[in-house]
């Protein structure tokens, strides 16, 4: 006999919320809900009743789930986070993937796995993704600054575009530091002169 | 010298600033180890970073490891707390409307008296009364049970939510929460930030709380034992440095930085000097040892304080208190601290256990070498913790 499970997903990025949802539903007879706003988490959580409560690791309004698993929480069954009744492996590759899951006390270890397992394959796809972002923002943020020391520079000593940027790079080779880094010292530092 | 590089995670907070000098001021490297400083969005995710080994060690809750040695939430991976990292640093404060009917009742705001200000704040509220706190099991939620229950505060209503700290100024202005209990910076930011009033250092409630603790699992504590006598060597100068008062305004600007806290240095530097702008006003309030990282072997993790924390957690958790304080005295190892600073000269108490409360004056206790002075020790009701156990 295959019930079906109630599973709630806490994620403010609404595209992302719809990735778990529909990897979720692909993967078997499920409810999904997803809350959106933090405020007032344990309240919005405990009126959908769910077996299973997926969150992001990044998210510091976990915390506020963590409530659910004291005995006098807002819901009327304790809560546990599933490391303490399924298996250990599942947490920590759960974790490693970034997806924390708290399920409630009672449901056997073989019914959550399928979800869990969904959850983290598709939380692996979207922390890289983010990664991914977030490197190139960073590359993007890098550039602008070496672009401006190399300008500063130009401007101070008369060079050329390129003399400006072996210069930065003899620096950095030199200190044993990275371009981007010389780079902003720079700036800081023109900036203070200014 | 080849080094060890050891991850460890920390919540962005004044109190982690142990973890944060040993490895800007290279006491890490010192010790052959290389601090690899993460932090952490949440305490769970931080708990959960320690407990399934993607860290070594951790800036830790102090009532964190005790409530999962007595299986309360969730996980239960065992872990030892070698050292305590910060006595006290936490702030009491309540949102503007509060704080104005405060006024209104001519309350002075001396930021000193935690019985008046019970008093106080219970003639100020309406009937039900919402804290705000950073985490369910936290020194936070012990200050004000114990607070609450012995003030005229028990007569309200007092319910206790969990907000993450960077938050709380937020929650504070949309009327989630009332008041809050939380670690510096938070609490002068909710000042700055025009929604709330600061009311009570967490100091004046318990005047030696153990509030952070340097926190490792069981097996590793095992297997590495040099490692981890390195790590609590780095943390125990780093703590001795902070104690310096010209190190301070260092340590502020240090803590500042956006890798770590990312806020102003002058926000941090109220905690370190224990020079509060208490509110929108722009009233000075001083705290002698606001936070406390060193003096009065303040870094000693005595089993009394894990029997105290047990205690109140067992009280309200429905557990035999007896013996959850047996079961919680082993987290806190007074043993390894012991072992790993011995070496260093350090003065180390003759016991490991003492009466919580019953020091109304800094006193000069036995010790290794005979000039070991603990700092005042009371509750704000002067009673004496005596352990059921």
């Amino acid at each position: 006999m295959n019930q079906h499970l109630t599973v709630v997903v806490v994620e403010q990025n609404q595209e992302r919320a719809f990735a778990i949802v529909d990897a979720l539903k692909e993967a078997g007879d499920v409810d999904v809900y997803v809350i959106g706003n933090v405020s007032g988490l344990a309240r919005k959580i405990a009126t959908h009743s769910p077996d299973i409560v997926l969150i992001d690791i990044d998210n510091p309004s976990r915390d506020m789930l963590e409530e659910l698993t004291v005995a006098s929480g807002p819901l009327e069954r304790p809560v546990a986070m599933f490391v303490s009744s399924a298996a250990g492996g599942l947490a920590k590759a759960a974790v490693e993937a970034g997806v924390s899951a708290y399920v409630v006390d009672g449901l056997q270890a073989e019914r959550i796995k399928p979800v869990i397992d969904t959850a983290i394959a598709r939380f692996q796809v979207l922390r890289q993704m983010r990664t991914e972002l977030a490197e190139t923002r960073r590359a993007l943020e890098e550039r602008k600054v070496i672009d401006r020391a190399k300008g500063l520079l130009m401007k101070a000593k008369g060079v050329s575009e390129e003399e400006a940027y072996a210069l930065l790079r003899k620096t950095a080779m030199n200190q044993n530091r990275r371009v981007a880094e010389v780079s902003e010292a720079l700036v800081t530092a023109s900036g203070l002169l200014s | 010298m080849r080094t060890v590089t050891l991850p460890v995670a920390y919540m962005p907070l004044v109190d982690a600033a142990p973890l944060i000098v040993a490895c800007e001021m290279g006491f890490d490297h010192a010790e052959g180890i290389s601090l690899d400083l993460r932090p952490a969005p949440s305490w769970s995710s931080l708990r959960d970073m320690l407990a399934f080994g993607h860290v070594d060690a951790a800036h830790l809750l102090s009532p964190v490891p005790v409530a999962m040695a007595l299986g309360l939430g969730g996980i239960a991976t065992p872990l030892s707390a070698v050292s305590i990292l910060s006595l006290n640093g936490n702030v009491i404060g309540v949102g503007t409307q509060l704080a104005g009917r405060l006024a209104d009742q001519g309350y002075g705001f001396d930021f000193s008296d935690a019985a008046a200000a019970g008093a106080a704040l219970a003639q100020a509220a309406g009937d039900v009364l919402v804290f705000g706190v950073p985490f369910p099991f936290s020194m936070h939620v012990e200050l004000l049970r114990y607070w609450v229950a012995g003030t005229e505060l028990a007569s309200k209503q007092v319910e206790i939510r969990t907000v993450p700290p960077p938050l709380m100024a937020q929650a504070l202005a949309g009327g989630e929460i009332d008041a809050f209990c939380v670690g510096e910076p938070w609490g002068s930011f909710a000042v700055d930030d025009n929604v709330g009033a600061l009311l009570l250092p967490g100091k004046a409630i318990w005047s030696c709380a153990p509030e952070k603790v340097l926190a490792v699992r069981n097996d590793w504590a095992e297997t590495e034992p040099h490692l981890l006598g390195s790590l609590m060597r780095a943390v125990w100068r780093a703590g001795r440095w902070l104690s310096n008062t010209g190190s301070r305004t260092t340590a502020s600007e240090m803590l500042s930085r956006k890798t770590y806290l990312n806020v102003s240095p002058e926000l941090i530097d109220r905690a370190l000097m224990g020079e509060f702008t208490i509110s929108a006003r722009g009233e000075q309030r001083h705290v002698d040892g606001f936070v406390e990282f060193f003096d009065g072997a303040a870094t000693f993790p005595w089993r009394s304080q894990a029997k105290w924390v047990a205690h109140q957690l067992a009280k309200r958790n429905g557990l035999d208190a007896g013996t959850a304080e047996r079961q919680s005295a082993k987290v806190f190892r007074s043993d390894l601290y012991r072992r790993e600073l011995q070496g260093l000269g350090v003065e180390t108490p003759g016991a490991s256990e003492k009466l919580e409360g019953a020091l109304p004056e800094s006193t000069a206790v036995a010790s290794t070498n005979g000039s070991l002075i603990l700092s005042r020790n009371v509750f704000f009701d002067r009673r004496i913790f005596e352990p059921a156990g």
